[in-house]
């Protein structure tokens, strides 16, 4: 069934052979970083090319699959999640990661997220929020702040926009973390940590637009006068309630791990049901089992 | 009870017993009541004595209670529909009696609960009435306080005592019906049987017997379309699935999700109908082939991620089981109104395979056709069932199962490199590699809903999206010449060809059957694979002078149904006409006929 070579003999992927097509975002865009951070993440945990899936719906950062040279799907707008859950449940062999931007993952595919999060479906989700639609060309966000103009707001964004850090823990996601495009470093320990995380992993990262939102997050970035907060010391990544507190600090907050604990899986749920169900004909070849139904009904 | 004739004579009191090939038994009351359960022991015993049977049943669509039928043909020989008219009523209640009177033959038989039913004078002349408390005496039988219960299973041995029916193997399908539950339930059970079985003959008057059937040569299996559908996903290896809770589809949806962790699979109840097909279109992607499901307006939301299978070339099941539409219609009525959207359901050029099976055995074996084609086509696949077929029970000759049963394990056999859109494959078919696949090449396929290369790059080149446009097109067309030449029913020649699709061929087949023995020469063709429709249909459509399609489902703005527009597209043959009805009913087989005879009547213009 898999490959015959033995892994042992492969060395890690270069950059060179993971990278395909020369992404289509525009200079200085955030997702850059996030592409550049998943090459490093996969050579530095030697991901097998074959082993490397990843998903994503419709937007500017849902072009990501495109620049993996890897098994990719560029699915529709606002389902990667489900299309993920059933890779993820069907193929324990695969660690899935799903890439999106803010719109397909809060307004599209909205109740995706929450479902996907409650039911604890093994995968790593990151959104790369930029809290505007950049690929149709500047309209309002869910995650857009108030006041915010854009093409479908000429006078400002009137509405409260989601909050991901507090989407994600009212859905009940066990790995919940923050981070930006500006600190790879921290990026990179994010994707990290969110794929050894047994269970929904979801990473917001803010991601610039320089194109129709530039300088959203300077706040966030030294760079620009601004500061890149961690988590306070001590902060307990067990503690909901801890975890809400930070999620409600006005911009640019904090980064790092909001919330992180460990929950049997879907995965694993349905694993046990199919080992219970199993026992119950085992030593039973599949027909022999379709059988049984056939013979009840004769 | 047609062919019936007198065997034995009634002789010192004892009533008088017929012969009968076959029979019509219409069971009325609230849907709570066990009808169906009594349907059921018929149909399975039926099944189990190489007769033949059809049910048909309504269902309402409250929660709970409401005015069922269920009524069950039975036959020595070959059962096509499940009957225009009823031998035997039996009658629950006042409203089942006088709603379904009408649907009683001339000298019919109403069995009637006296406890519930006041019989109308005017009938008795027209029908023969049997009055039996029967819920008094299933309370006195069982000894129970609770009213309602068992008085399902005391009628059932009505029923057998009526017929003569083998009871040793009906009290053996009440035992297995109740087994895993207490042992007094069971014993309640045999217990109201018995006493309904061995009510006075005498209240019952002529008795009834049903004549030997033919030797079959195989075991026969009983179920309903549903189960047949969930049964053939299963042997077709489907090993993952997700749907939406929606009537009628929700049946098939539990069954699978019941039964596929026995075989090391999983079936996902999704939040909504797109992540339904999303999740089922993940594990495809991962290599399976999956299945999802819905009815009515499950169907539209699933329209997207269609496309993007289409698109992407991804192979998926769909089973749509047809309800009345649009928007939320009659839930759980009897239409065949989805063709459409089944065959063109979506935006853009996108072409897939729709399939509809014509009977309860097809339906197993029309899921395999469909897993199959998914597989080796890259492509979605429609299966149109609906819920007359899928509620309707028959009983069909045991499949073997041991050489049916595929394995569909995914295929990650590394490979040198690989095209997921290659334009030289063979009439455009490509296979999909899923994630787990080495390619040595290095060069990994995108899959993808945007128009694209042949590793699934986007491209906005006009020259890819002709020779993808194509490519998807072509390997349809290339699926269209595999298939079957469709039977035809009846004469080559005639007057009348009726046209028919899905789960209308018995009731299609009996109304040939009736208008050629009344010397009218009529056949049929009926179609289950609808797209790409099988080619040569011209030819048979030459042979006839007048050519209906019969559908369940409205004549539309021009005059004729979604088939009918589908053939006269295909064929621009002027003579195609429709004969339509929306009364979320199954057509009845004199309806057809007489259908055809009004149409024959219009002069022509």
């Amino acid at each position: 069934m898999s490959t015959p070579i033995a892994e042992i003999e492969r060395k890690p992927l270069t950059k060179k052979e993971i990278a395909a097509d020369h992404p289509t975002w525009c200079p200085g865009c955030g997702d850059f970083s996030v592409l550049a951070l998943y090459f490093k993440l996969i050579e530095k945990r030697k991901i097998w090319h074959e082993k490397i899936t990843t998903v994503a719906g419709i937007g500017c950062s849902s072009r990501f699959p495109y620049f993996v040279q890897a098994h990719g799907a560029h699915y529709i707008h606002g389902r990667a999640l489900p299309f993920a859950t059933g890779v993820s449940l069907s193929r324990p062999d695969l660690h899935v990661f799903a890439f999106g931007g803010d719109g397909d993952a809060f307004s599209i595919g909205g109740n995706h997220f929450n479902h996907c999060a409650r039911k604890n479906v093994k995968l790593t989700y990151l959104v790369m929020d930029n809290q505007v639609y950049g690929l149709t060309k500047k309209q309002t966000s869910p995650t857009s702040p108030i006041g915010f103009k854009s093409k479908t707001d000429q006078w400002g964004s009137m509405d409260e926009p989601v909050n991901p850090m507090r989407q994600a823990l009212s859905a009940g996601a066990t790995f919940v973390a923050r981070t930006t495009h500006t600190n790879p470093k921290h990026l990179l320990e994010m994707m990290e940590a969110a794929m050894d995380h047994n269970g929904f992993s979801f990473i917001e990262c803010l991601s610039e637009c320089t194109e129709f939102f530039e300088g959203a997050f300077d706040a966030s970035n030294p760079r620009k006068g601004g500061e890149f907060r961690d988590m306070p010391a001590g902060h307990d990544v067990t503690d909901e309630i801890a975890a809400y507190k930070a999620a409600a600090e006005p911009f640019p907050g904090h980064f790092g791990i909001f919330y992180k604990v460990n929950k049997p899986t879907k995965n694993e749920k349905e694993a046990e049901i199919n080992r219970r169900s199993r026992e119950k004909v085992q030593g039973l070849a599949d027909w022999q089992i379709l059988q049984q139904n056939f013979d009840r009904m004769k | 009870m047609s062919d019936s004739t007198v065997a034995a004579t009634a002789s010192g009191g004892s009533p008088k017993i017929s012969k009968v090939s076959e029979a019509v038994i219409r069971i009325a009351g609230n849907s709570q009541d066990g009808i169906q359960a009594i349907g059921g022991f018929l149909a399975r015993l039926a099944g189990r004595s190489e007769q033949d049977v059809m049910t048909f049943m309504t269902i309402p669509s409250t929660i709970s209670g409401g005015p069922s039928i269920f009524q069950v043909r039975i036959g020595s020989g070959e059962v096509l529909s499940s009957g225009d008219e009823a031998d035997v009523l039996l009658a629950f209640y006042q409203h089942s009696y006088e709603n379904h009177i009408a649907f009683l033959k001339d000298s019919g038989v109403v069995l009637y609960d006296t406890s519930h039913v006041t019989p109308n004078p005017e009938w008795q002349k027209k029908y023969r009435h049997i009055g039996v408390p029967i819920s008094e005496l299933t309370i006195e039988a069982i000894g129970g306080t609770a009213k309602d219960k068992g008085k399902n299973i005391f009628a059932l041995g009505l029923i057998a005592r009526m017929f003569d029916l083998d009871v040793t193997k009906l009290e053996r399908l009440v035992a297995e019906r109740f087994r895993g539950k207490v042992a007094t339930v069971a014993e309640m059970a045999l217990t109201a049987f018995r006493g309904g079985y061995g009510h006075s003959t005498a209240t019952l008057g002529e008795l009834y017997q049903f004549t030997a059937p033919q030797k079959r040569d195989k075991e026969q299996v009983v179920m309903n379309g549903n189960e047949a559908l969930a049964y053939g996903l299963l042997a077709a290896g489907v090993r993952f699935g997700s749907g939406y809770p929606i009537t009628p589809w929700s049946d098939l949806m539990e069954m699978l999700r019941s039964e596929l962790p026995k075989y090391g699979g999983t079936f996902v109840q999704a939040e909504d109908e797109l992540a339904a097909v999303s999740i089922a279109m993940g594990a495809s992607y991962a290599g399976h082939v999956a299945v999802t499901g819905s009815s009515g307006p499950g169907i539209s939301l699933k329209g997207e991620a269609i496309g993007w299978a289409v698109m992407a070339e991804m192979p998926l099941v769909i089973v749509d089981v047809q309800r009345g539409g649009p928007s939320t219609g009659m839930p759980t009525n009897i239409e065949q109104s989805d063709l459409n959207i089944a065959c063109y359901g979506g935006h853009g050029d996108c072409p897939r395979v729709v399939l509809a099976p014509a009977s309860v055995e097809d339906c197993f074996y029309t899921a395999i056709e469909a897993v199959n084609l998914a597989r080796r086509y890259s492509v979605p696949v429609i299966i149109l069932t609906d819920q007359a077929i899928s509620t309707r029970i028959e009983a069909f000759d045991m499949p073997d199962l041991k050489t049916v049963m595929q394995d569909l394990t995914p295929d990650l056999t590394p490979r040198a490199d690989h095209k997921a859109y290659d334009l030289k494959a063979v009439d455009g078919v490509t296979r999909h590699a899923p994630p787990g696949t080495r390619i040595a090449s290095g060069i990994y396929p995108v899959v993808t809903g945007l128009e694209h290369d042949e590793v699934g790059h986007p491209t906005s080149s006009p020259k890819l999206h002709m020779s993808m446009t194509a490519k998807r097109r072509r390997k349809l067309q290339a699926l269209a010449r595999t298939l079957p030449k469709p039977e035809l029913f009846g004469a080559p020649e005639g007057d009348v060809l009726l046209v028919g699709w899905g789960s209308t061929k018995g009731s299609l087949y009996e109304a040939v059957e009736n208008a050629r023995a009344a010397g009218d020469s009529y056949s049929c063709l009926h179609l289950r694979n609808i797209s790409p429709l099988p080619e040569g249909l011209e030819k048979i459509f030459d042979g006839f002078n007048h050519i209906f399609v019969v559908e369940v489902n409205d004549e539309g703005l021009y005059g004729y149904g979604q088939l009918a527009g589908l053939l006269r597209s295909r064929y621009c043959d002027p003579r195609i006409k429709g004969i339509n009805k929306t009364d979320g009913l199954t057509w009845r087989v004199r309806d057809v006929l007489s259908s055809v005879k009004e149409r024959l009547s219009v002069p022509k213009h």
